[in-house]
């Protein structure tokens, strides 16, 4: 009971840690990657901004960036953190890779909701008469916003499990705690704790994913 | 007044290029409700978007009263849409937008500010009959009300052209009639003209006032519906007209029958002469009716019978050539 007393104060600043990167590298995610996703879509064959090469271009890109290993990531992008950011040390700097694989990731995830779209709604809105930039506001992100919450919430969950990679970088946070103190210590209330936690954490953003998408879905 | 001229339309596929559509033409009145028929695949939906350049041609012009609107781009082709509302078969209305909002999303597009949309959109919903639907979901309405919702969402900006793309195709036959019924009534109250395609010429029967029929990419056959159902030229309208009147009489009583089987067609002008009473008043031969039908397409009867005449052998053929000089069509069918 001891030891978990003194855990919990690490616990909180490891929690807080885990929020800031996800909170980063989600915002990132969603600002990115929901364009990053419209892009390729809207670029495919049949679509308005029909356009080979360029969809060919940032497809392969996202494809690199989502089979290079996330721990190999972290240490590839060491140099552009440290431009970026400053220091290569912390949460703030593992944001950087976090983010740069969730925006990869998530767009995906967007690119694969915007192709459940019913083409015929589509069309419907193009014989409306409306460009494609309301095509995009009104029709795309509309009726793939169900997709586009559960997606995020799957990227949440990667997230966390790769935040826990983060502290090779000294990232800190929940999963960080779990590997030096759980494991790395033999310390098995501290593995067990940390891990409860994030259960805890991964079952809480699932369901609000799961209501905030639920709510908006009416097929 | 819409003018088709010469329109052809090509897919590139991997086999190779299909032609879709082939040298069309065709002129539609302002106000009229024309049809296109043909089977799937024969080019109608092709062509029918050409009409709004959601299908981009290859040759050709289209006019919508003096625009060449092939030339059109941007702004003015959108504006151009804007003004020619379209349904589909399968309706595409958006799933995450209520009824109010799928119809406000057309007037939106078209930049109409919050205050027209608010005093338009119940205006629509009481004119398709869904007033108490306004704040349902595709997913809790029938497919005659999804279609109901189409029509006012075309309808939105006041279209002067409605493009129907098998509008009924999806429904069943009693929503059909009350989905066609709107159609015919939008365009009476509207003055809206409507192009309309189907593979059914019952949907044609009952209320397109021109046909064109299509079969492989090229229109076979123009004119007025009574035209086609009564007197159709090409093999292919021949065939559509046969399915849709479907008078047939089976092989086996057919062939139990002594004497001649004929089918005799009569039309508007001389349907209420009494062509029968009077040929049975002048030849011996027995005359029955052993099967018949009155259609009225646009609002006029096709008549059609089949006779069987028995007697002398020659005389059924005076009956027969009395019959020809007076009736629209006598074939003998059997004997």
């Amino acid at each position: 009971m001891d030891n978990f007393k003194i855990l919990i104060p690490d616990l909180i600043n490891a929690f807080i840690e885990t929020f800031q990167m996800l909170g980063i590298s989600l915002t990132c995610a969603a600002v990115f990657g929901i364009p990053l996703g419209l892009f390729i879509y809207t670029t495919d064959r049949g679509l308005f901004f029909e356009n080979r090469i360029i969809n060919s271009i940032s497809g392969f890109t996202v494809n690199i960036i989502r089979s290079v290993p996330f721990v190999i990531l972290l240490v590839l992008l060491l140099p552009f953190t440290q431009i970026a950011i400053g220091t290569t040390i912390g949460p703030l700097a593992a944001s950087v890779p976090l983010s740069v694989a969730a925006v990869a990731f998530y767009a995906r995830l967007v690119e694969a909701s915007l192709r459940e779209i019913d083409h015929g709604v589509i069309e419907a809105s193009h014989s409306m008469g409306a460009s494609p930039f309301q095509i995009i506001r009104y029709v795309l992100l509309a009726e793939s916003m169900p997709g586009l919450i559960r997606g995020l919430t799957v990227t949440a969950i990667s997230l966390v499990g790769y935040s826990a990679m983060a502290g090779i970088v000294g990232g800190g946070g929940v999963g960080d705690l779990a590997i030096r103190f759980g494991y790395y210590r033999y310390e098995t209330n501290v593995m067990i704790t940390t891990v409860v936690a994030l259960i805890l954490l991964v079952q809480g953003v699932q369901s609000a994913g799961d209501y905030a998408a639920k709510k908006r879905d009416h097929t | 007044m819409l003018k088709i001229e010469n329109v052809s339309v090509q897919f590139k596929t991997k086999s190779g290029i299909t032609d879709a559509v082939r040298k069309v033409s065709l002129s539609i009145e302002d106000g009229e409700i024309f049809g296109i028929v043909g089977a799937s695949g024969a080019g109608k939906s092709t062509l029918l978007r050409t009409i709004n350049m959601i299908e981009r041609i290859t040759e050709g012009k289209v006019y919508i009263d003096k625009t060449d609107i092939t030339t059109l781009t941007g702004i003015d082709l959108r504006k151009m849409r804007q003004k020619t509302g379209m349904i589909f078969q399968h309706f595409n209305l958006m799933h995450t937008k209520n009824v109010y909002e799928n119809i406000s999303l057309a007037m939106k597009i078209a930049g109409k500010s919050t205050k027209q949309i608010e005093s338009r959109v119940p205006e629509l919903l009481a004119l398709v009959g869904l007033s108490e639907k306004a704040l349902s979901y595709p997913s809790q309405l029938s497919g005659g009300e999804k279609q109901r919702v189409g029509i006012a969402r075309a309808l939105a900006n006041d279209p002067e052209i409605l493009l129907c793309d098998e509008p009924t195709s999806a429904l069943d036959l009693e929503t059909t009639h009350s989905i066609l019924n709107l159609i015919r009534d939008v365009n009476r109250q509207f003055n809206i003209t409507v192009i309309l395609i189907s593979h059914e010429m019952d949907v044609i029967k009952s209320i397109c006032t021109r046909v064109a029929v299509m079969n492989h990419g090229e229109v076979v056959e123009t004119n007025s519906s009574y035209g086609i159902f009564s007197k159709p030229a090409h093999e292919i309208s021949k065939e559509l007209v046969r399915n849709s009147l479907n008078i047939e009489v089976p092989e086996n009583i057919l062939s139990s029958m002594n004497g001649s089987i004929v089918k005799v067609v009569y039309l508007n002008e001389t349907a209420l002469e009494p062509v029968l009473s009077n040929a049975i008043k002048r030849y011996t031969v027995n005359i029955n009716i052993i099967h018949g039908k009155i259609e009225y397409i646009a609002g006029l009867p096709i008549g059609i019978l089949i006779l069987n005449l028995r007697g002398k052998k020659s005389e059924i053929n005076e009956v027969i050539e009395y019959l020809k000089k007076r009736t629209a069509l006598t074939e003998v069918i059997y004997g």
